[in-house]
């Protein structure tokens, strides 16, 4: 099983890198030396010359999508979901973290980091292929893992942004996670931000709280107010519920499989 | 003196009134612009040797204070006033840490004197100079630029008039040069980066809850519903008419905001000419002169056969002149709203300082219909006959609301009748009003999109609609429509609904024939192509640096090549060194362009006389368009010059 995942990853990510290593070789043409006498009909641009336009640029995006404080008595805590990437119309690097501080429904903190290689395909999606990093609290003491990603990320007709990704660990544990948001203006600058986040598992992982099948269903609403298109505070509330196994996990952890959170925070990207 | 008046145009430049309104405010603004103040000598330049330097310089608008690029210190720059015929000499020195260059728009020069860095020549280093000669080979109204990065957008724009050297046909008593242009104090890499990551970052009329709201009241639930569902699921926005808009941009006249009011003057029953150059790098304008009749003699510096209108849509790096004859002793408002309703910028044109008239109320922003989708038609025209009793909801469902608008402009924009009591235009003669579309007989305010029943369209190639066929543009590509078409004889999506007449690029007509009139041997087609919602603008779904060959084009030839606009934006496309022969229908009298505006899904022909051999920028005159990779090279080739004179 172990082996098979192995050499499954290693052929996508062979076949996701193959086109980008020659996209990054731009075609060589037949320039002319700049120091050679040009014949009246040399009409090669000579090499010394610029580029009459820079449409090559990388640009350097970092989205703080939820970051925000969940109040509750004697219990509150914090949350983020912030990405980042580098790179080109096509090629990018992505960077990706989310977390939760104190969480009842899962343990004391459950944070994790990924570093992907993405390529822009099929007009709307952006495929992924890297490594994540996740690291919690269990019975006291913390955990983590390492994991293979694929993921799609992109914009799905009738305007919803989808983040998906399938997660494989060093031993072979294979687990997903889904989130959907949607952008809902009421004015130019207010909107409603409308939050679905989902994740399953193949096995029952119990260091990581995870049941097998459907995990969990978090549903998430937060207005928010564009002072600039880029920082806008917001306020908002979320439903966060745990199923089957996964919330068997959770209450024998002390926690909570079914929570209303209300929520304040600060969405912003540069 | 060209016309047989008793005025001279150059005296009453230089001797008119010498008004400076605002002038320690705008002092960076050049004379020419400054009213009718007497001409500095900085501020217009002439004669066979010309001097400009570009540098950066603090510029104020308004209250607040940037820093412009200019030429000569000056936004814009310099009056270049020269005569056909001549040749001139220009020392270009770069006062700037980085590279420059300034492009003769719209003239014929050689190559190497084009101006375009890494197609024509390496560009202008710091502290150097460049000598630009060229004879000059044509007469009317132009423009220069900087083709580097985005510095045309920072100020670097100046106009040009070239004289010609037989008398002028068009017969005026004073001129004004009337430079439209946008500023803002953000630059245009910073602008690419952030629509790079938020596509509608600068779009602050977007769809909202309130307007689903209002129309759901207006027109019903359902047809609502499924109107913002279309948008919804093709992943389009319908108010995506300019990427940046007003939201970071002021617009000027000959560098001045609306709240200083640039003001021409004029005397009574004079006839003036207005020479109307878009420079702005990112915005369209649609403009009219409420009260008076505009009658345009010229197109992109060629005379054109005059047409009398009320608004003109011009698009960026356009010019046209107009020709109006104010009677009464009254101000009149010079009004240019973006094609996005954004914003606008207003003069004034009065017979004494200090008076304005009235501003136009702003319309409302316009939304994308059916035809800039290139949504089939054809199949709604077959079922004509049984839509007879098709109600107007269910119309609007396919459409939505006010978007039919758009759709139902042919017939009350090109055939409006001139309204009587407008000041008429002696010697001038108005065009024969002409049909250009028949409405559909069977179905009242549907715009008619077929040749049928108009024997100049008939002779517009891609008048009938054409199947894109299947999307081979890559995923960099975000849509193709079903069919593209002809849209010369539309005003544009937006425009032509106000009850007056608007130009159409199927009025104009050249003056005089140009000396080559083959029928064009070869073919060539270019795919506007691009990804909104990714800021990605291409040809054939290939940026610059991904179109590995110039474009070929044999010395001496007279091909024509068909832009097809696969987007749903409209984009001005400028080819260098030669002109576009816009295939309007107007037989040998086809305009000459520098510039030519694409509608969404339209496909336009031009013919190209291939006579100047050489490498050629071709490229989407918005600039960060262009920037992004909306440019090509032309290669101009071969030995054999057979066929030109």
């Amino acid at each position: 099983m172990k082996v098979f995942f192995r050499l499954l990853l290693l052929a996508l990510v062979a076949s996701f890198l193959r086109p980008a290593t020659s996209m990054a070789q731009p075609a060589a043409s037949t320039l002319g030396a700049a120091s050679q006498p040009r014949a009246p009909d040399n009409l090669e641009i000579p090499k010394g010359w610029p580029k009459p336009v820079d449409d090559g640029k990388r640009e350097s995006y970092v989205l703080v999508d939820v970051l925000e404080f969940r109040p509750k008595p004697n219990n509150s805590d914090f949350r983020w979901d912030i990405e980042s990437w580098h790179g080109g119309d096509v090629n990018k690097l992505w960077l990706k973290s989310e977390g939760e501080r104190n969480t009842a429904l899962k343990a004391d903190y459950d944070i994790d980091a990924q570093i992907l290689y993405g390529r822009f395909l099929k007009k709307y999606y952006d495929f992924q292929v890297g490594l994540r990093a996740e690291t919690q609290m269990y019975q006291g003491r913390n955990v983590s893992r390492g994991q293979a990603v694929i993921g799609v990320e992109g914009l799905v007709p009738y305007n919803y942004e989808i983040e998906s990704a399938l997660f494989i660990s060093q031993n072979g544990d294979v687990s997903g996670r889904l989130t959907l948001t949607k952008d809902l203006r009421i004015t130019q600058r207010c909107v409603v931000q409308s939050r679905l986040e989902t994740s399953m598992a193949a096995q029952r992982v119990e260091r990581f709280t995870t049941g097998r099948g459907l995990n969990n269903i978090e549903i998430g609403f937060r207005l928010r107010y564009d002072i600039s298109r880029k920082f806008s505070p917001y306020a908002g509330v979320s439903f966060d519920r745990a199923f089957f196994g996964t919330a068997d996990l959770v209450r024998q952890e002390g926690g909570d499989p079914s929570q209303i959170r209300f929520v304040v925070g600060v969405r912003m990207w540069r | 003196m060209k016309n047989g008046s008793t005025i001279s145009r150059r005296h009453l430049l230089k001797t008119a009134e010498a008004f400076s309104v605002l002038a320690a405010i705008e002092r960076l603004g050049p004379a020419y612009a400054q009213s009718n103040e007497a001409a500095a000598p900085s501020s217009e330049l002439s004669g066979s040797t010309i001097n400009l330097t570009i540098a950066e310089t603090p510029f104020r608008v308004d209250e607040k204070m940037g820093r412009a690029v200019t030429i000569n210190g000056m936004v814009p720059g310099p009056l270049i006033r020269l005569q056909e015929g001549e040749e001139v000499t220009l020392h270009v020195t770069n006062r700037l840490k980085e590279p420059s260059s300034i492009h003769w728009h719209g003239l014929l020069v050689p190559p190497e004197m084009d101006g375009v860095p890494g197609v024509s020549f390496a560009g202008i280093q710091p502290g150097a100079t460049f000598t630009y000669r060229f004879p000059l080979k044509q007469s009317g109204t132009y423009w220069f630029h900087s083709h580097s990065g985005t510095q045309e957008q920072d100020g670097v724009y100046a106009p040009m008039i070239i004289e010609p050297t037989g008398p002028d046909p068009v017969q005026y008593n004073r001129e004004h040069v009337v430079v439209l242009s946008n500023w803002s104090f953000a630059s245009g890499m910073t602008m690419i980066a952030d629509l790079k990551k938020q596509s509608g970052y600068f779009n602050y009329q977007r769809r909202t809850a309130l307007e689903l709201l209002s129309d759901v009241k207006r027109k019903g639930w359902k047809p609502t519903y499924e109107d913002y569902m279309m948008w919804s699921r093709m992943r389009m926005d319908p108010t995506d008419f300019a990427d940046v808009t007003s939201h970071a941009f002021l617009h000027l006249i000959n560098g001045r905001s609306s709240k200083s009011n640039w003001t021409a003057f004029f005397s009574p029953g004079e006839r003036v000419r207005l020479r109307f150059i878009n420079a702005a790098s990112m915005s369209i304008y649609d403009v009219r002169i409420p009260g008076l009749k505009m009658t345009v003699v010229q197109a992109d510096g060629q005379d054109v056969q005059p047409v009398e209108v009320d608004e003109f849509r011009i698009s960026a790096a356009e010019t046209y002149d107009v020709l109006v004859q104010p009677t009464e002793d009254r101000a009149y408002t010079i009004f240019a709203e973006t094609n996005d309703r954004s914003g606008y910028i207003r003069a004034t044109l009065a017979p004494r300082e200090g008076m304005r008239a009235e501003v136009p109320a702003r319309r409302p922003r316009p939304l994308h219909t059916m035809e800039d989708m290139g949504m089939n038609m054809k199949s709604m025209e077959r079922g004509g006959k049984s839509m007879q009793g098709m109600d107007k909801s269910a119309m609007e469902k396919t459409s939505g609301g006010k978007e039919m608008a758009g759709m139902n402009g042919g017939p009350k924009t090109s055939d409006a009748k001139t309204p009587t009591g407008h000041e008429g235009m002696p010697g001038m003669q108005p065009p024969p009003a002409k049909q250009k579309q028949d409405a559909m007989a069977d179905m009242p305010g549907m715009k008619k999109t077929d040749a049928v029943g108009d024997p100049n369209l008939v002779k517009v190639p891609g008048s009938t609609a054409v199947p894109h066929g299947p999307d081979t543009h890559g995923t960099t590509n975000q849509t193709v429509p079903e069919v593209t078409r002809s849209r010369l004889h539309e005003p544009g999506t937006g425009l032509g609904d106000d009850g007056w007449r608007v130009l159409v690029y199927t009025d104009l007509k050249a003056l005089t024939p140009f000396y080559d009139t083959r029928e064009p041997e070869r073919e060539l087609e270019i795919h506007i192509t691009g990804h909104m919602e990714r800021f990605i603008w291409s040809f054939d779904g290939k940026k610059f640096s991904e179109a590995s060959e110039p474009i070929p084009f044999r010395y001496g030839e007279r091909l024509r090549w068909t832009f097809v606009n696969d987007t749903m934006m409209e984009h001005p496309l400028h080819l260098h060194g030669m002109w576009m022969h816009l295939e309007n229908g107007a037989g040998e009298y086809i305009p000459r362009k520098h510039t030519i505006n694409i509608k969404p899904a339209e496909r336009v022909s031009v013919a190209i006389t291939a006579d100047a051999r050489g490498n050629w920028a071709f490229h989407c005159h918005l600039l960060l368009h262009m920037e992004v990779g909306m440019f090509r090279i032309v290669r101009v080739s071969g030995q054999d010059p057979k066929g030109i004179s």
